[in-house]
């Protein structure tokens, strides 16, 4: 009987599985985000916008500080790792992106337990955030 | 009670020092050119200030119970030289990053519900979408007045709102019952087993439809609307409203980090410094929290939000 109590106070498997990955997914983003940071304040490596020169984009609008920095919206910093600035880009992405890769991995596991509205749900979160992430929702000023 | 001293000194002191720090007004119209933009300081004066004053937020974030971002945008846009932009953008991933960190933790103890959190970071996250997407089509002064105007609001609840430990839930509602959304966690105080369930669910989910699209409008983390919401409405034990609330942070401000970040709002000069004072500042208020007064503590944040809701609302305005 109290094992029994015991096994209702556990999370369910998907649940687990999902806090396993949101930790390392975490620990790996925030690791990679000060590692890179620490290459570009230390001037390891040459930022796109030189540090004497960021405190001019910062008080403008994003539109005027894309336009003025000549830097294109979306994925393109994915091209422009080489440059310290754009490296921390890495720890950020993974940061926003593990919760994808949690409702992915709990998906099978809905799947299998015949949870046929849970894994709806979470295959739709998995397009909202992955539209989010695509990049193709233009906005601006 | 020294404790208490320290801490309303280190907040007036703080504040005066954001006063002496802060840009003049219209600083921001001066600067439609990039080079009349620049502060005149050496280039890591601002993020060192950052650094320091995230650390005191850090601090007064956890006393105060509410999230970094809803602290982080209004004191950062009022009285730093950023623009709206970068500070919603940094504001966001502050957030996210708390609640990543606190997520594995709550999910494990089996305090934060995935069964809970799937439906509403659903609709939540969808709708910080379209607020991300408003928010940056907006022109800032409306986006500042409207800030200003909910974080005062903020403020109201959090005098207002009462908390309920075990909220009285005679019958859970079809909705919930058919997703199956209820639980059991034990309470760590006395040990007793809790058996939960919610009820007023349909109505509860579509007051999330607010939550995410402010949440992404303003780049607030939404714990302050979250937990009244579950807790209050729904009836979702205190516990488990809070946990539940800053899991599902890590939902709905990964869909809006993601506009903010797609759209070039992302400085990474801002976002690190304020993510390793917040972070720094979280451990040491964790450890003030076992002898800090928290009535004493809630009325310096209320306090805080307050004075940096009217600053924005005035910003807004052309007037502060």
């Amino acid at each position: 009987m109290p094992d029994k109590a015991e096994a209702r106070l556990e999370p369910g498997p998907e649940q687990v599985r999902y806090a396993s990955i949101l930790e390392k997914g975490m620990y790996v983003g925030l690791l990679l985000l000060f590692i890179t940071f620490a290459i570009y304040a230390l001037g390891i490596m040459r930022p796109y916008i030189p540090l004497d020169r960021i405190s001019s984009y910062w008080s403008v609008n994003v539109h005027d500080y894309l336009h003025h920095a000549n830097i294109k919206t979306g994925w393109h910093w994915v091209g422009m790792l080489h440059y310290g600035d754009f490296l921390n880009f890495i720890g950020i992405a993974i940061l926003a992106g593990v919760t994808i890769i949690c409702y992915l991995a709990v998906i099978p596991i809905l799947l299998r337990n015949k949870d046929w509205v849970y894994a709806t749900l979470a295959f739709l979160e998995v397009l909202v955030l992955s539209l989010a992430a695509s990049g193709i929702l233009a906005v601006g000023h | 009670m020294k404790i208490d001293k320290a801490l309303l000194w280190s907040g007036l002191i703080g504040f005066l020092f954001l006063f002496i720090l802060a840009p003049p007004a219209g600083a921001e119209e001066m600067s439609q050119g990039v080079e009349a933009a620049s502060s005149g300081h050496v280039w890591w004066f601002w993020p060192l200030v950052l650094l320091l004053v995230t650390f005191v937020m850090g601090i007064f974030a956890v006393l105060g119970g509410v999230g970094g971002g809803v602290l982080f945008v209004p004191i950062i846009s009022g009285f730093f030289p950023f623009h709206l932009d970068f500070v919603r953008g940094t504001g966001l991933l502050v957030a996210l990053s708390g609640a990543l960190a606190a997520g594995p933790g709550l999910l494990k103890m089996n305090l934060a519900s995935l069964r809970l959190a799937i439906p509403v970071a659903l609709i939540a996250s969808t709708c910080a979408i379209i607020g991300a997407m408003i928010g940056l089509a907006l022109p800032t002064n409306i986006v500042q007045i409207a800030l200003g105007a909910t974080i005062i609001g903020i403020c109201i609840l959090m005098l207002t709102a009462k908390k309920s430990e075990f909220p009285d839930v005679q019958q859970a509602d079809r909705l919930s019952s058919s997703l199956r959304i209820y639980g059991v966690y034990q309470e760590g105080s006395t040990g007793q087993v809790i058996d939960w369930k919610i009820h007023r669910t349909p109505f509860g989910l579509g007051l999330f439809i607010i939550i995410g699209v402010m949440a992404g409008m303003f780049g607030l983390g939404a714990g302050w609307a979250n937990v009244p919401v579950l807790n209050l409405v729904m009836g979702a034990p205190l516990k488990i409203s809070v946990a539940t609330s800053k899991f599902l942070l890590s939902i709905t401000d990964t869909s809006a980090a993601w506009i903010y970040m797609n759209q070039g709002c992302v400085i990474p000069m801002l976002v690190v410094p304020s993510l390793v004072g917040i972070m720094l500042g979280s451990f040491v208020g964790v450890r003030i929290l076992a002898v800090a007064k928290p009535v004493v503590v809630r009325w310096i944040v209320i306090g805080m939000l307050a004075f940096a809701g009217i600053k924005a609302f005035l910003k807004g305005l052309g007037i502060g």
